[in-house]
């Protein structure tokens, strides 16, 4: 759709996802806030990462970007086309968009049907969306995409069980590039893997994205994998974008406390750097009960009154942004 | 004397296929206070190796050893009544699947005042006390409701830490920890790695610990052991093993790491670890070595010096240059 190859891929703005659930006090319905106002934008051959702690609403994130879900407040553009809670698109607009963005889940067992043989499930997104493309173009269009992926022509006729945990990695990420793309959300793509199988994938990624051009919002709590993958980053903590901006500029200054905390949480592979860690006490509040104010006030160490009133807004110097009353100076 | 003392252990399976060695002569040594780390590619024997010194193997397990001796005990040939004084006490293990090992059926309570009067002689309200008082050490809030709760009803991170609880619940001499962080956040693997180390250094508890995490690694323990393929490829100081890997696996390994990359392309090890049919005549790493000869195609190489860190290999790394024939020979 968009020709200008300077304009983003991705335009979110103030996008949120809250979930309507029966869990609260005394059964009354109340609402968990999975995602928050997060805007940003993401640009072709370019990688955003998505860092944060288990249930700050990664996933969340890249279901309303693969269109698995709609926002309930906030707008998207993807590729030229605005969705938003009541903006609807209609069917051929919507297929004409799932062959743009497409998604590579985090288990590379559960994500493959173990009844399909490769072959067809490489084929399968072509014959949903595709009805142009005949049986035997089909064919020899999954055969190209193994020889792209590293697999083998050998494999086409073989079945899931018979892979490794990165093969099968490698398959979801053929799958995904079926239909070309031009977006590439990557739900923890790695995490499953052992180290020596995570390189031959992010060498893969890597690959495919300097060929394709490609644009990946890479989600991911391993801030090593993060930092070699990454060009922006964003940081966030239950639903909220606390900070965000150029790798670079996050990793070497980061200005939110929990940037803080997570960075020097995560370990380091060089026995010789001992790193003095900031303890955070207690873990991540439930979603249904917020803290008021700032809603890592309470594992904070810097905070304040203020804190507790109203939560800090996202505040921009340059490119880089944090939400915090008293950032790290 | 080491507190556990392991030689040359070998655990094989039977399977539909035939037999399946999934531990192929394996040395552990582990002094008491020790922090001992066991690295190496999924599916390489690390668990499978741990379990058998526990005795917690399925009846198709063949396990053989020259000695498992803990605390001056040989457990090959103690009789049962022997282990069960020792397993679950003085030796506790964290398993890899934490879900798996709780009871659904009974509260987190219940558990740990199970654990507590199989092998201590305490009353009821000690036990309580006690039970109250390792929640507390592993971090849980709010440790009385929690003990009132079933599993289902915590979330991964804290059956995580409910498991660490009842591990350490005898004051073991022992722990062995298989990746007892993985399901955590890395706020939360801070603080629970940092209780470890405590209990290591308070009650000289030796700690074995399984891990893929190299950061873990790095950051925890003494001594390393590299495992690949159900052989000890390696073991070396944690120090030195970083600074300069011995055999070609783990100097590939820790090459993969992508903190240590200097481009966008990652070094990485081409190829998968050998299954059960096509396991090489020489050394198991050869068909993805990238300085494999013929001589480590067909013959196995033994253990090489301790300075050059047992490597299991004919041409072992120094610096990441494999070290010629007539140098080793000098
Ligand atoms: N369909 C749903 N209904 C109600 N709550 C939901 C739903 N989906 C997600 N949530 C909640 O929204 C929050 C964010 O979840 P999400 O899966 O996006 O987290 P995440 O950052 O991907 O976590 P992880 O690292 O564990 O994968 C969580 O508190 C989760 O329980
Ligand atoms: N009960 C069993 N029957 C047959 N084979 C088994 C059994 N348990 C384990 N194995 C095999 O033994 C080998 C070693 O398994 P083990 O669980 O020790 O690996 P690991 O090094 O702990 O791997 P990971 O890092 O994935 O946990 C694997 O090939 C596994 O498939
Ligand atoms: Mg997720
Ligand atoms: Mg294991």
């Amino acid at each position: 759709m968009s020709d200008a190859i300077t304009g983003p891929l991705v335009r979110a703005k103030n996008l949120s996802r809250h979930y309507e659930v029966s869990g609260g006090f005394f059964g009354k319905r109340a609402s968990v806030k999975a995602l928050s106002n997060a805007s940003f934008e993401l640009y072709a051959g370019k990688t955003l990462a998505v860092v944060g702690e288990s249930g700050c609403g990664k996933s969340t994130l890249a279901r309303v970007v693969t269109m698995i879900e709609t926002p309930t407040a906030g707008e998207l553009d993807l590729d030229g086309y605005v969705i938003s809670a009541d903006n609807e698109l209609s069917d051929s607009q919507r297929s004409q968009l799932r062959a743009s963005v497409q998604i590579v889940f985090q288990d590379p067992f559960g994500s493959l049907n173990p009844r399909q043989s490769i072959g067809r499930i490489l084929e399968e997104p072509l014959l949903i969306n595709r009805p142009d493309i005949d049986a035997s173009q089909r064919e020899s269009m999954a055969r190209e995409m193994l020889a792209m992926t590293g697999l083998r022509p050998e494999h086409y006729e073989r079945f899931p069980h018979m892979f490794s945990g990165g093969q099968r990695q490698r398959i979801a990420v053929a799958r995904a590039l079926m239909l070309n793309p031009k977006i590439l959300v990557l739900d923890e793509p790695v995490s499953a893997l052992d180290l020596s199988i995570q390189s031959q994938i992010l060498n893969l990624l890597v690959e495919l994205q300097e060929r394709l051009g490609l644009a990946y919002l890479f989600i991911s709590h391993d801030l090593s994998v993060v930092r070699h993958m990454a060009d922006d980053v964003m940081v966030m903590y239950l639903g909220r974008v606390v900070e965000s901006g150029p790798a670079q500029t996050v990793f070497s200054n980061p200005q939110h406390p929990y940037t803080q905390a997570l960075l020097s949480a995560t370990p380091v592979a060089d026995p010789s750097r001992k790193q003095t860690r900031i303890r955070l006490q207690g873990e991540l509040p439930s979603p249904l009960n917020p803290p008021a104010g700032c809603a890592f006030n309470p594992r904070c160490w810097k905070t304040e009154e203020r804190c507790r009133g109203t939560a800090p807004a996202l505040e921009a110097d340059g490119s880089h942004s944090v939400a915090c009353y008293y950032p790290m100076q | 004397m080491p507190l556990l003392d392991v030689r040359n252990l070998t655990v094989e399976f039977k399977t539909a296929d035939g037999q399946f060695r999934a531990v192929d002569g394996v040395d552990v040594q582990v002094d008491v206070g020790d922090v001992l780390a066991i690295v190496g590619e999924s599916g390489s024997g690390k668990s499978v190796s741990m379990l058998a010194v526990m005795g917690l193997l399925p009846w198709t397990a063949t396990v053989t050893a020259d000695a498992i001796v803990f605390d001056g005990l040989d457990l090959t040939t103690a009789t049962a009544a022997q282990r069960r004084s020792i397993i679950g006490r003085d030796v506790s293990m964290i398993f890899q699947e934490p879900m798996s090992s709780l009871n659904p059926c009974f509260t987190v309570g219940f558990q740990i005042r199970e654990a507590l009067k199989t092998h201590l002689s305490l009353t009821r309200s000690q036990r309580q006390s006690r039970a109250i008082e390792l929640l507390e050490q592993v971090g849980l809030p709010e440790p009385v409701r929690r003990l009132k709760a079933f599993p289902h009803q915590l979330s991964g991170g804290m059956s995580q830490r409910v498991m660490i609880a009842m591990a350490i619940a005898c004051k073991p001499k022992l722990l062995i920890a298989d990746e007892p962080t993985t399901a955590l956040d890395v706020t939360i693997q801070a603080q629970i790695l940092e209780l470890l180390l405590e209990l290591q250094t308070s009650t000289g508890m030796a700690l074995v610990l399984i891990t893929h995490d190299m950061g873990v690694v790095a950051e925890t323990a003494q001594r390393v052991s590299v495992q690949y393929a159900g052989q000890k490829v390696e073991e070396q100081s944690v120090g030195t093993l970083f600074a300069d890997a011995h055999h070609p696996y783990t100097h590939a390994l820790l090459s993969a790491l992508p903190e240590r990359a200097n481009s966008r392309r990652l070094p990485s090890i081409p190829g998968v670890v050998p299954g059960q049919f096509d396991r090489p005549a020489g050394c198991l790493f050869s068909p993805r070595c990238s300085f494999a000869d013929e001589r480590c195609e067909t013959v196995q190489p033994t253990a090489s010096a301790s300075s050059l860190g047992h490597a299991r290999c004919h041409y072992p790394l120094s610096k990441g240059v494999p070290l010629a024939r007539a140098e080793l020979q000098s």
